[in-house]
């Protein structure tokens, strides 16, 4: 009993000195700067759902709604064709820039995929935060690789629900020109992803 | 002389600044050893201290009866203890709100005055801001990390610092625990602590402020804090604002018991 009035206590107390939400309060500690709007602030499902601690994620049915409704708002390229150039979508995979205050917003934005991936062998500089995907290509090119490939450039928690994967697609982070290109990067047998070190020597 | 000094400084750090992007990060750490008490930010300790003790503002007063927190006019260990509630501020403060309170207060400056440029920008001069948080610090090295959490307001700023901690927003869906919620982990070379975890987190409290040699300045933790949300596609944090000082007691506090070694020397 006193045990409880303690923390209901506490709780007054925390409550009185922070009843704001976080997103109030970043609204009040933070101000729009050039593309960075404060709007940015407001969370949708899958970022309110994403920013718990892991442990405290346990809600399987919420996530399982966020999974599907991710998988249901892919869009796939309408000719058909996934695969572009993989010199441009090796250039977007080495360019961090894009919507940061800092950025021109005239310019291509990147996808950054080298500050997180290994790709092509020879560039030492590479992120561990994410899985290798030097060799990408021995997949192969079926329909099932192909769509896999851009399912998860496009909405990452369509299979991997909570994964530290920007959405490249669903939150216009990268075009569709943009998306096919990093795709070609990946999967063309020619690109440096797929060449042995000692092919290029 | 002293801007020769440091200009000659920051272009041979520049160029070791290259050689070591290339290299692993461990050479950093040796480096690091091997310039042991050299630390450009020498120069910059010595330049807050002349602001602490130079009169400014309408009032031409000196910041030099200004409470960090241990009573005004004490300087040494007060860092340790922030951030902390200030009864005569009603809130919970970090450094850059306080001093931000004590030019109001003692200086009589206007917050405009004072938020206009609190930063240097790349390439710049040294701010005022920075000058005095290196010379601050500095007078906490080898003071255990010590930020109270004995008031309801305190715990409330920590609770609130762990939530933005996770907090995922913006175009690219990052929080700060996409970057720094693993240890082990690098972004292209750099290597990333875990500030959830004591060890990760007393790594990177411990060391800031910090003299980045990329850019021959010294940067706050406020200034640390707002580049990480730059980076996250967040808008502009602005100094000393509550979420400033939440995410900074979520640090120290995880950083508790650790002794600070600070101005830092960063990439």
């Amino acid at each position: 009993m006193i045990k409880n009035v303690a923390i209901a206590l506490l709780c007054a107390g925390a409550s009185l000195a922070f009843a704001e939400s976080p997103s109030d309060v970043l609204r009040a500690s933070m101000v729009g700067k050039n593309q960075a709007t404060l709007d940015r602030i407001e969370q949708d499902d899958v970022q309110a759902f994403c920013s718990k601690p892991r442990a405290e994620r346990g809600d399987l049915e919420t996530m399982n709604a966020v999974r599907e409704r991710a998988m249901a708002g892919v869009e796939y390229p309408a000719d058909g064709a996934y695969l572009g150039d993989w010199v441009s979508g090796g250039e977007i995979a080495n360019n961090g820039r894009g919507l940061q205050y800092s950025d021109n917003p005239a310019d291509p934005n990147g996808g950054n995929c080298y500050a997180c991936h290994q790709l092509d062998p020879r560039e030492m500089a590479y992120g561990t935060l994410g899985p290798s995907l030097t060799n990408y290509g021995a997949r192969g090119q079926s329909d099932v690789v192909v769509q896999y490939t851009w399912t998860k450039l496009w909405n990452t928690h369509a299979y991997n629900t909570c994964s530290h994967m920007p959405r490249f697609g669903a939150q216009g982070i990268l075009t569709e020109q943009q998306l096919k290109d990093v795709m070609a990067y990946l999967l063309d047998p020619n690109s440096p992803v797929n060449q042995p070190m000692a092919a290029a020597n | 002389m002293r801007m020769a000094l440091i200009k000659s400084f920051t272009v041979t750090m520049s160029v070791l600044a290259a050689v070591i992007v290339q290299a692993q990060e461990g050479i950093f750490d040796e480096y690091r050893e091997m310039m042991g008490d050299d630390n450009p930010a020498v120069f910059v300790i010595d330049e807050g201290e002349e602001y602490w003790f130079a009169p400014a503002g309408p009032k031409k007063a000196t910041l030099a009866q200004c409470d960090l927190g241990l009573g005004p006019g004490v300087v040494e260990g007060a860092y340790a203890y922030l951030p902390r509630y200030f009864e005569d501020a009603g809130r919970v403060m970090d450094l850059e709100a306080r001093l931000e309170f004590c030019m109001i207060e003692l200086q009589g400056r206007s917050r405009e005055d004072i938020h206009a440029k609190p930063y240097s920008l790349r390439g710049d001069q040294g701010t005022e801001m920075e000058a005095l948080a290196a010379f601050i610090v500095d007078q906490s090295s080898a003071i255990a990390v010590s930020p109270s959490q004995d008031r309801p307001e305190e715990r409330a700023m920590y609770a609130l610092g762990e939530e933005l901690f996770y907090y995922r927003a913006g175009p690219h869906d990052f929080s700060c625990a996409t970057c720094h919620g693993q240890a082990g982990m690098r972004i292209r070379l750099q290597a990333l602590a875990n500030l959830d975890s004591h060890e990760g987190a007393a790594d990177a409290y411990t060391s800031w402020p910090a003299y980045r040699i990329s850019e021959g300045i010294v940067r706050t933790m406020g200034w640390r804090m707002r580049d990480c949300l730059r980076q996250q596609r967040f808008p502009e944090l602005v100094m000393g604002s509550p979420a400033s000082v939440a995410l900074q007691t979520y640090l120290a506090v995880n950083a508790a018991g650790a002794e600070l070694a600070a101005p830092g020397l960063k990439r």
